[in-house]
């Protein structure tokens, strides 16, 4: 639980440096600095959605949709194929005449399926691919960081990134008017 | 923190029809006094919730009794027979799982439609769904007979060698219910992540700390984790649009596909979805007005959102009186007899003629006072029209199951039916099962989405020209 420069060498590595903002206007100035800056590795905390800031750190994700419309086609064939295969295979059964793949019929099951399968994947996928749960992660370490669930908006420069140098963007944050420049130990 | 509801800082001020948020407001203290109202000391929880919580409490046990004795007897101990065999079980599935629909309206489609006064409602409207659907789906299982064989309802291979029919409009119920149900706890979950670390890094103990990290699975606001978030929730309000509206068609399907007079109509679908917002309506009103005053939340529910939810529930009450409209134009203009009589038997002539016109009194005739803005903005009004509207709506379904029934095609198979002590107690019990719910939330988990709330402060505070106080009113 070291927040300076001397504990984290101590506890043996650094995450990244972590700078930390007032308003999300300022976050959202300093996360387009960053990455024309170079820096990619990074990441901002914030309270609510920001519009715009993702974009801002230069990154973008279709995954949540392509699994969502995936899971829609398979709820939805599942489920008609699943009312096809009982009336005509497994349970055949004459109703008034009526032809047996009364497909019509069908059509309210295909589409609760398809619902139900697809808000599955996509909490399920978000989930996923955020690598959520997660029990523990570096920027936690940060006393701070507890304010970024509450009114504090935080962007943390990560020691992997290949222009990642503790002085200069040290230096770099410090110059974007933070309220206060962290290391953050891993 | 001022969490002393007797304490003057807590004394808000109601910033009026025109705000959805009170004046002042900033990210933090959104969060405390949202976050305030699950960790204030347990001896400090307004006493209106014990009581309330307590007469609730009451009711879930007289469901436990009446639950043990149908059991034990059959559900012979309710008043249905032949000719009426669905009765109150029936009556009280439809009116709990309409009720549910207010809620996914207002967390979804208002999401979609992007109406600034669907937040701070949200969290609860969607809870209230998630627990009138449990309400609602006990009874058909009740219902049954032999309860214990409710599986039987889904697809599963057994060794009788026996499958469910998919052209039936019960089997489609088991699926829209039930997807109904899982999609509504899901999109009530994903929304409440983020809140759910907001509360594991305020609590002030390590069991709450232990209990709130563990729902919050490490949430730690990444932005790439809001622009995943935010998709995954969008998608989930554009799937629940036509869910909502699809599983209330499926319920009126049970009806409407079966022949009888006064089922067999191509209106009900659309009438049952509006009859299923409109109910839903009044019970987020019936429950919203009572809690923004035991926690002094009217700065946060504000009589913007008490406004706009008494005009949704006048014009969805109008679509539910069209309906009825059509009802009666179709009983004369169809030249069925039988459609003509199970009017005639509804308004004058069986013996229910008056839960008809009790009906007409609550769903159409009262609320009409709606029109006048002074009515809509006193409070004490508008829960009493909620609370007509919610008796109306649970009365539609009465004269719709039972008025319906009693008479079909052939004298010879009429009858009346009299629900008993037992029919009462089912319904009152789960009355109390929802109640009981609803406090146990209030009390243990943010019931206002504290980020979405956060967003509302930002919008108001980077753009005030869009503030609608600034604007002048319009109406008067």
């Amino acid at each position: 639980m070291s927040t300076d420069v001397n504990g984290a060498e101590q506890t043996g590595g650094l995450y990244g440096i972590m700078a930390e903002f007032d308003d999300p206007e300022a976050l959202l100035y300093a996360a387009f600095r960053a990455s024309s800056e170079g820096y990619r590795d990074m990441d901002a905390y914030t309270p609510m959605p920001v519009e715009g800031l993702s974009e801002a750190l230069g990154f973008r994700s279709n995954w949540v949709q392509r699994l969502v419309f995936v899971g829609g086609i398979c709820g939805a064939s599942g489920g008609f194929l699943l009312c096809w295969w009982m009336t005509v295979i497994a349970y055949p059964h004459n109703v008034a005449g009526r032809p047996l793949n009364s497909w019509p019929a069908y059509i309210p099951i295909t589409f609760e399926s398809m619902v139900l399968i697809a808000c599955l994947t996509a909490v399920v996928g978000m989930l996923a691919l955020n690598g959520l749960p997660q029990p523990y992660h570096p920027v936690f370490n940060v006393e701070e960081f507890t304010r970024a669930s509450r009114d504090k908006f935080f962007l943390c420069i990560e020691a992997s990134d290949a222009k990642f140098d503790s002085e200069t963007t040290r230096h770099f944050l410090q110059e974007l008017n933070p309220r206060e420049v962290v290391d953050v130990a891993l | 923190m001022p969490e002393d509801p007797e304490s003057p800082t807590t004394v808000t001020l109601d910033p009026g029809p025109d705000r959805v948020i009170g004046v002042g407001h900033d990210y933090g203290t959104v969060t405390d006094k949202i976050g305030g109202v699950v960790f204030r000391p347990f001896q400090n929880t307004p006493r209106q919730l014990f009581i309330g919580f307590a007469v609730a409490f009451a009711l879930v046990n007289l469901l436990l009794v009446a639950v043990t004795w149908l059991f034990v007897r059959g559900v012979g101990v309710w008043g249905i027979m032949i000719p009426v065999a669905w009765g109150f079980a029936i009556v009280n599935f439809v009116w709990w799982i309409g009720i549910g629909h207010a809620g996914t309206l207002i967390s979804a489609i208002l999401l979609l439609l992007k109406q600034d006064w669907r937040t701070s409602i949200n969290r609860f409207s969607e809870a209230m769904t998630l627990f009138a659907v449990a309400c609602a789906g006990m009874f058909p299982i009740l219902h049954l007979g032999r309860p214990w064989l409710a599986y039987w309802l889904l697809p599963y291979p057994n060794t009788m060698w026996m499958w469910p029919q998919p052209r039936s409009p019960l089997i489609w119920d088991v699926f829209a219910v039930s997807t109904y149900a899982t999609v509504s706890f899901l999109f009530w979950f994903t929304g409440l992540i983020p809140d759910f670390a907001t509360m594991r890094d305020k609590a002030g103990n390590k069991a709450a700390q232990r209990i709130f990290g563990l729902l919050a699975m490490g949430w730690r606001g990444s932005a790439k984790h809001w622009a995943r978030y935010q998709k995954a929730y969008l998608l989930l309000a554009g799937l629940s649009t036509p869910l909502v509206v699809s599983v209330h068609s499926v319920v009126s399907f049970d009806f409407a596909v079966a022949i009888l007079p006064g089922w067999h109509t191509t209106i009900f679908p659309p009438y049952f979805v509006a009859g299923a917002i409109y109910s839903g309506f009044a019970m987020v009103l019936t429950l919203a007005i009572p809690v923004r005053r035991w926690y002094h939340l009217e700065d946060l529910i504000t009589m913007r959102h008490i406004e706009c939810m008494a005009k949704v529930m006048l014009g969805t009450g109008l679509i539910v009186a069209y309906g009825y409209g059509m009802e009666a134009f179709m009983a004369w203009y169809s030249g069925n007899d039988y459609e003509r009589y199970a009017f005639i038997n509804r308004a004058w002539e069986g013996g229910y003629w008056w839960t008809y016109w009790l009906l007409i009194l609550c769903n159409i005739l009262i609320p009409q006072a709606l029109w006048s803005r002074r009515v809509r903005l006193t409070v004490p009004l508008v829960f009493v029209i909620s609370l007509v509207v919610n008796v109306g709506m649970w009365l539609e379904r009465f004269v719709i199951v039972v008025t319906s029934l009693t008479r079909d095609f052939v004298p010879s198979s009429w009858g009346m039916y009299y629900p008993t002590v037992w029919d009462w107690s089912t319904y009152f019990g789960t009355i109390g099962v929802f109640l009981a719910l609803m406090f146990l939330f209030i009390r243990g988990v943010p019931a206002i989405s504290i980020f979405e709330m956060r967003e509302v402060v930002h919008h108001t505070v980077s753009h005030p020209e869009h503030d609608l106080s600034t604007e002048p009113t319009h109406e008067h």
